[in-house]
């Protein structure tokens, strides 16, 4: 490939997104004297943990002999870049709405809102909560509250002239408690629903939040590919913390600030894992000569496609088959449909055009990468929610309301090939602790 | 009187006039600034008549539209479009701000979309922050210390002590302040501008910090902080409502209080 000059650099280990476990363990790992390089498509400073686009920040480090890592070339999102390299995803079914984005925004106001004491009402100004969760009310978890608010929506209770969304009310906390404790919310709602919130509601909607699912791994961050009989076998060298990882120590939900655990535990662990099991600057075997190659090759095929369908028409389309099919509440016919139609996205990729060749500053061809990174881990999301007969977490079944722990407590993996063909296993769940200071807890119906 | 004119390589040409096809009643007209690295043409302004109706409220909004539904090859940062990462600070009808927290209605006649003023361009709306950024880092924007930490606990402070960093705190290093101020236009290569003092400041009055002396001391420079003239532009450009202007006006307090 000699169109592209590459320059070739070598570091203990690589940490691949710079959202806040990803810095965490870079932290850990300079501390630590390992040589580390940190990639992130946006500027560390820029406040990923509040601006966070989800799933990006992936860990990577080269602690064994084996060389997966070096499939890893892009700095693009993890979960695509798992599956392209044959290992599979976990959980992909259970994805978090948040209750209260702003209509017609999408930017989050944070449960600290009704923490503080802010409720929901309907359009008849009926505190509904109170139906769906007599004890915890608006305080009931954010899978719970979201499921809530869509039925009230879907059955004609909605607010606005469209009858399409909810009203979150924090007038009565008075301007005092707002100023001092809710900073920020008063300002998003200004400028992005233009509600003075000291005197009026803010117009809210559940919104697409948090992915529970992503790379399978354990409490080390090491990245886990079952083999030869054993659910938990690793894949050398490599890691994974954030929201790309899957240690699934909340299953499948999660509650908020649950994110910070991934922070403050995970990315330190991993940064002290590596710390015990790699010697700062000790000899690497040598890369393969192809190694790279398959990164190079997508990159440049991308850069140049020159078919007719806009890498944003592709991806909209794919926004409305998840929307659509695997939102709030799913059925079989609607998470098939969901598989028929991502399938048929699929085989217009090779149609898919790039216009901007540039390599300097090429946000068109980043884009298109991007989307193909999130189509990947779009299909295992509709197929392992359609496999799922039953309702747990985040994931609600119409046709299967109730969960089913027979039959379903365990973790969803879901492989991609190249021709977008997905395969599914599954592995069993860890529930006991590590520990003798705390009793494990066994699995109950929620009830708020 | 000495005439300025850019030279010729610098001079904005008129560019490509994109037109709707359906001329809806919300129809607007963006000038948007467009810089080809790639090309040696002169930078260029193209037009883009927007249909307001199946578009958002804000400028970002606009931009992403008109890169998702006419050109895909408009360049610009974006990140959180919430007004909290600081990504996308452009020029946007004559001012310095974040393109997702400016609503277009806010703008009378056309939308002109620049980059950052004074900096370097890679390409169309994203200027060069390498220099920007290299500042910030040269103030050690860290908490140092010489006295051990607590074994049990963290560095605690009063809550009067935290209200005092609150708001410099909040500064997303957007670069609206320090590309707003004509002091920093003609020597941002010595001095420091506002948005890396008002950096500075937060650590300065850190009752945790413990580097107070060298910090001053590295900013005791006729360029470095003096080049402040007190303009007030930064604090006008704010996005966040910050006060760069005052946190400058206390380090100059501070350094004369400590000559007394």
């Amino acid at each position: 490939m000699s169109a592209y000059p590459l320059v070739d650099h070598t570091y203990d280990v690589v940490v691949v997104g710079a959202g806040g476990a990803g810095l965490r363990a870079t932290l850990g790992l300079a501390e630590a004297g390992l040589a580390t390089a940190c990639l992130t498509k946006v500027f560390p400073t820029r406040s990923h943990t509040v601006a966070a686009q989800g799933g990006i920040s992936a860990a990577l480090g080269n602690m064994g002999e084996d060389d997966w890592r070096f499939h890893f070339y892009d700095t693009g999102d993890g979960g695509g870049m798992v599956l392209r390299a044959g290992l599979p995803l976990q959980d992909m079914e259970f994805v978090q709405f948040h209750p209260t984005g702003i209509y017609g925004a999408g930017c989050l106001i944070t449960e600290g809102v009704r923490g503080e004491g802010g409720f929901l009402t309907n359009a008849n100004g009926d505190r509904f909560m109170e139906r769906y969760a007599p004890n915890a009310k608006d305080l009931a978890s954010r899978d719970v509250v979201s499921r809530a608010m869509t039925i009230e929506i879907r059955e004609g209770r909605g607010v606005g002239p469209e009858k399409d969304h909810i009203h979150l009310h924090l007038e009565h906390l008075g301007p005092e408690v707002i100023r001092e404790r809710l900073p920020g919310i008063a300002e998003s709602s200004r400028i992005f629903a233009g509600v003075d919130v000291t005197r009026e509601p803010i117009p809210v909607l559940p919104t697409a939040h948090y992915n529970m699912g992503g790379i399978p791994c354990n409490y080390h961050g090491e990245v886990i590919n079952p083999a030869g009989g054993d659910p938990d076998a690793i894949v050398p060298g490599l890691m994974a913390v954030g929201e790309a990882a899957c240690v699934s120590v909340h299953g499948a939900n999660r509650l908020g600030s649950n994110s910070l655990l991934d922070i403050v535990i995970f990315g330190r662990e991993a940064a002290r894992y590596c710390a015990a099991t790699i010697k700062p600057g000790a000899a690497q075997a040598p890369l393969r000569k192809e190694v790279g190659e398959l990164a190079i090759s997508r990159l440049d095929r991308l850069r140049h496609a020159n078919g007719t369908r806009p890498t944003a028409e592709l991806r909209l389309q794919m926004q409305k088959i998840m929307q659509s099919d695997a939102a709030v509440f799913r059925t079989a016919s609607s998470l098939q449909e969901g598989v028929a139609r991502l399938a048929r996205t699929i085989r217009t990729l090779p149609d898919i055009g790039v216009r901007d060749r540039s390599l300097i500053w090429n946000t068109d061809l980043i884009e298109t990468l991007e989307f193909e990174n999130l189509l990947l881990q779009a299909i295992t999301t509709m197929h392992s929610a359609l496999a799922r007969t039953e309702s747990r977490g985040a994931h609600a079944r119409e046709d299967f309301p109730n969960r089913d722990d027979g039959a379903w407590l365990k973790h969803t993996l879901a492989w991609v090939a190249a021709d977008g063909a997905v395969r599914l296993d599954y592995r069993p769940v860890h529930l006991a602790t590590l520990s003798d200071d705390v009793q494990t807890i066994a699995p109950t119906a929620r009830t708020y | 009187m000495a005439l300025l004119r850019l030279p010729s390589v610098f001079q904005v040409q008129t560019g490509i006039w994109h037109r709707v096809v359906s001329t809806g009643a919300r129809t607007r007209r963006v000038r948007i600034y467009r810089f080809d690295p790639d090309s040696d043409r002169n930078p260029r302004l193209d037009t883009y008549e927007i249909d307001m109706a199946a578009c958002g409220p804000m400028v970002l909004d606009v931009l992403i539209h008109i890169k998702n539904e006419i050109d895909s090859t408009l360049t610009f940062r974006r990140s959180c479009r919430e007004g909290i990462c600081g990504s996308c600070a452009m020029n946007i009808d004559g001012v310095n701000t974040l393109a997702c927290t400016k609503p277009c209605a806010d703008i009378r006649g056309d939308v002109r979309i620049y980059p950052l003023p004074h900096l370097p361009v890679i390409k169309d709306l994203v200027p060069d922050l390498t220099h920007f950024y290299a500042q910030y880092a040269s103030v050690m924007p860290w908490l140092q210390t010489r006295s051990p930490a607590p074994p049990d606990r963290e560095r605690l402070q009063s809550k009067a002590d935290q209200e005092k960093i609150d708001q410099p705190s909040a500064c997303i290093l957007c670069a609206c302040c320090s590309t707003a101020c004509p002091s920093y236009w003609w020597n941002s290569d010595r001095y420091l501008g506002p948005a890396t003092l008002l950096a500075a400041y937060r650590w300065i009055i850190d009752s945790r910090d413990e580097a107070l002396g060298a910090r001053l001391d590295a900013l005791e420079d006729p360029f470095r902080l003096y080049r402040c003239h007190t303009i007030m532009n930064c604090t006008e450009a704010c996005p966040k409502d910050l006060n760069p202007a005052r946190a400058i006006a206390q380090i100059k307090k501070l350094m004369i209080e400590r000559r007394s």
